[in-house]
């Protein structure tokens, strides 16, 4: 089986748990830690459309050369990133300039891309395919001619939408995609064990004092959201926390102008953060156009936190320590660097000692579920 | 686009036709009526409440509030004819506060009008303030409205004069909420007469827009939401066909008309005051037709701060509150009710229910 046999065996798990059910919202069983899963109305779960969104999500021929599938940006061997990457590569080596979110627990985001400007997975699945910098297709037709033309595909979606070559459209593709996505959750963590699992020692000690400061001192929690029953450690929020935005602060009047004055849709503001990263670096702004998204960001979820690194929305941070510094200056990686004018009200300086930050890196080491451990043993980090 | 956040475009768009006109900051709609040449829009920045600790420090919330205010009203598209600053730029009204406010301001890209406050002015009685920003109340014509800034925060002068053994405790004393020894805000009798003569010149289908920093209105005695003398300052309005009055100290969005009058207050930038719903136990006193504001998140420090952007429009304000972690809000001129309204909460049905506990 390899060693990525537990996380296999946990879809298995969670898929054969759903398949029990009979009920149009399954009560699947999660592991320890996560909140309940609901699917869409519109988008039910079963183990034939899963199955199907997988062979979607591996498929290289999505792109315009062929080399480049979901999962080359996603890789379940990288805990679902392109780990230690900063910004993804996709076609021809070409980069774009955000750090790939993994796919893990995204069944509990409200927003997908690190500026939300996709509202589910079905709508995120569809960028990545036409943009220059990823998958390189000009429309998403090449993908339906493939799957029109492979027979394995055509019986697929036959059993799975009763829909067959031009009746086989994006949405259907995206459906199967999202619905194998949100088959990847993973909890169970050192955390999870010792906060709602009750095992007193499943954290260090100082793991133990980490989770204090994580709730305390360290103001993480307002944000990583941890709640009596589960932990998502997401807010499903965006906040500007000095990263990307603090580089460009001479230029955000001129930008800023250029993005309001333009009024852009989702789709070409995909296209034009992910191919300049002065435009990047505005964050959620570029879609909205709201003052207060200047420069902010999604939230990202810490579960499994230890073996995804690079950190931050464009990979700016190698490790742990450096993003706990980073918060500790108030928003500024080098502590008396200026603070941009635009700074989430959250993020001012912990005046956090060494000792401190090193525990909070020690908690957030006790965040991997136990089929991305291995991972973290392969890159020295338990 | 799905969002769960209603954007400013958005908003725009279910605004209907008839308000969807008025100039939205982020918006280029063209003004379809009236004469578009006199339309125009200033940006209202108010109670920063800079603060000095010591030396070099400064209470760091307070200034990312200003900071921010400025950065932004620096990117409002289309651009703003002018900025108001309404008052308390700083917290105990030393040179120190003072001068570090003045440096923040200084970054405004647009011609800057300030308004007195009483944690200006109370320390040296406004001098060095003057110094900064001239005199404490003026009057001056921009596009076919008349605007006047009073300073509305002085008290009997018994109380300024010869109650307190120092300026510093004079200044504390105005400073306390609840404060026994606080003494009601007024404009006085020099002004009134000032205003009387500077009014007689305005011809009354000119619109008039008065900035004060305390209320020309009586809200809340004990924390000075009141102006002692507010409604001889109101009997020199009314002659007018549209007068308006701005005023910060309150720190909250309120709203009300008395007779022609309209009134609208502004946000502060350093922090909220507590909303009625969330807070009082008590009658909180505010104009009927305001809708609370909804509870800050005490985490962000600066949710339930924020500023203004104004247009005037056929001599009516358009307030729209740029509002940080929150919902922007906009109180607009009702010609059918004769009165400012929230555009989109007025209606009960249609509020964010508040959070009133945890």
């Amino acid at each position: 089986m390899g060693k990525y046999g537990p996380l296999l065996l946990l879809f298995a798990l969670v898929f054969s748990l759903m398949h029990l059910s009979a009920s149009d919202t399954p009560d699947v069983k999660v592991p320890l830690g996560l909140p309940v899963v609901t699917y869409p109305e519109n988008n039910p779960q079963t183990p034939a459309k899963i199955a199907l969104g997988e062979k979607l999500f591996n498929d290289k021929r999505f792109s315009v050369n062929s080399e480049v599938s979901c999962a080359t940006c996603h890789d379940p061997k990288k805990a679902f990133t392109d780990s230690p990457l900063k910004v993804s590569e996709g076609i021809n080596k070409l980069t774009g300039t955000r750090n790939a979110p993994t796919v893990i627990n995204s069944i509990y985001f409200n927003t997908m891309f690190w500026d939300g400007r996709s509202p589910d997975l079905e709508d995120q699945a569809l960028h990545p395919f036409v943009n220059p910098v990823e998958m390189g297709l000009k429309d998403h037709q090449p993908i339906l001619n493939v799957i029109k033309s492979d027979a394995d595909y055509t019986k697929a979606f036959s059993e799975v939408f009763g829909k067959s070559g031009d009746e086989v459209t994006m949405k259907e593709v995206t459906q199967a995609i999202a619905a194998f996505e949100r088959t990847i959750i993973a909890g169970d963590t050192p955390f999870d064990r010792f906060f709602y699992g009750g095992e007193a020692d499943a954290l260090t000690e100082q793991q133990k004092k980490g989770f204090d400061l994580f709730v305390n001192e360290g103001r993480c929690v307002s944000c990583h959201v941890i709640e009596q029953t589960q932990a998502v450690f997401t807010d499903n929020r965006f906040h500007n926390v000095g990263v990307g935005i603090n580089d460009i602060q001479q230029e955000v009047p001129d930008l800023a102008a250029e993005y309001i004055k333009a009024d852009l849709t989702a789709e070409e503001v995909d296209v034009k953060v992910l191919s300049d990263k002065r435009s990047s670096e505005l964050g959620r702004f570029a879609l909205t156009t709201e003052f207060d998204d200047l420069g902010s960001f999604k939230t990202p979820t810490l579960r499994n936190i230890a073996v995804t690194a690079p950190y931050m929305h464009d990979g700016s941070l190698a490790t742990l320590r450096d993003v706990v510094v980073h918060y500790n200056n108030g928003g500024v990686t080098v502590e008396g660097n200026p603070v941009n004018d635009f700074l989430s009200g959250g993020i001012r300086p912990l005046n956090l000692t060494d000792e401190e930050i090193d525990a909070l890196v020690a908690f957030m080491e006790a965040l991997t579920s136990p089929e991305f451990a291995p991972m973290a043993q392969e890159t020295g980090k338990k | 686009m799905k969002t769960t956040e209603i954007s400013r475009r958005n908003f725009l768009k279910q605004m209907g036709a008839l308000t969807a006109v008025s100039t939205m900051p982020l918006s280029l709609v063209e003004l379809s009526f009236a004469d578009s040449a006199k339309n125009f829009t200033f940006a209202y920045i108010s109670d920063a409440h800079i603060q000095h600790i010591s030396g070099t420090k400064f209470v760091r919330n307070w200034d990312r509030g200003l900071i921010r205010a400025v950065a932004e009203t620096n990117l409002l598209q289309p651009k703003p004819d002018f900025v108001v600053f309404g008052g308390d730029l700083a917290q105990l009204g030393t040179k120190a506060e003072l001068d570090h406010g003045a440096e923040m301001l200084s970054k405004l890209d647009y011609k800057t009008y300030c308004v007195l406050g009483e944690h200006d002015y109370y320390l040296d009685l406004g001098a060095y303030w003057s110094e900064l920003f001239g005199d404490h109340y003026y009057s001056w014509d921009h596009k076919g409205v008349h605007f006047v800034v009073l300073n509305s925060i002085l008290t009997y002068d018994e109380w300024t004069h010869e109650r307190w053994p120092t300026a510093e405790q004079r200044m504390l004393e105005m400073a306390g909420l609840d404060n026994p020894n606080g003494s009601p805000f007024m404009v006085g009798e020099k002004q009134r007469e000032w205003l009387q003569k500077d009014l007689e010149k305005v011809s009354k289908d000119t619109p008039v827009v008065l900035f004060s920093h305390s209320p020309i209105q009586k809200i809340y005695k004990g924390w000075n939401f009141w102006t002692e003398d507010a409604e001889q300052v109101q009997a020199m309005l009314k002659p007018f066909k549209d007068a308006t009055v701005i005023y910060g100290h309150v720190h909250q969005i309120q709203y009300n008309q008395i007779d022609n009058i309209s009134f609208h207050a502004v946000m502060a930038t350093a922090w909220p005051w507590p909303y009625p719903e969330s807070y009082a136990q008590a009658n909180s006193n505010l104009p009927k037709l305001t809708v609370p504001m909804n509870r800050a998140d005490p985490f962000f420090e600066r949710d339930a701060t924020g500023w203004q952007f104004i247009d005037l429009k056929t001599g009516r304000v358009t307030m729209d509150y740029n509002l940080y972690s929150n919902t922007n809000r906009r109180v607009a001129y009702n010609p059918e009710k004769g009165r400012p309204e929230d555009t989109q909460f007025q209606d009960e049905s249609k509020r964010i229910p508040p959070q009133k506990h945890f």
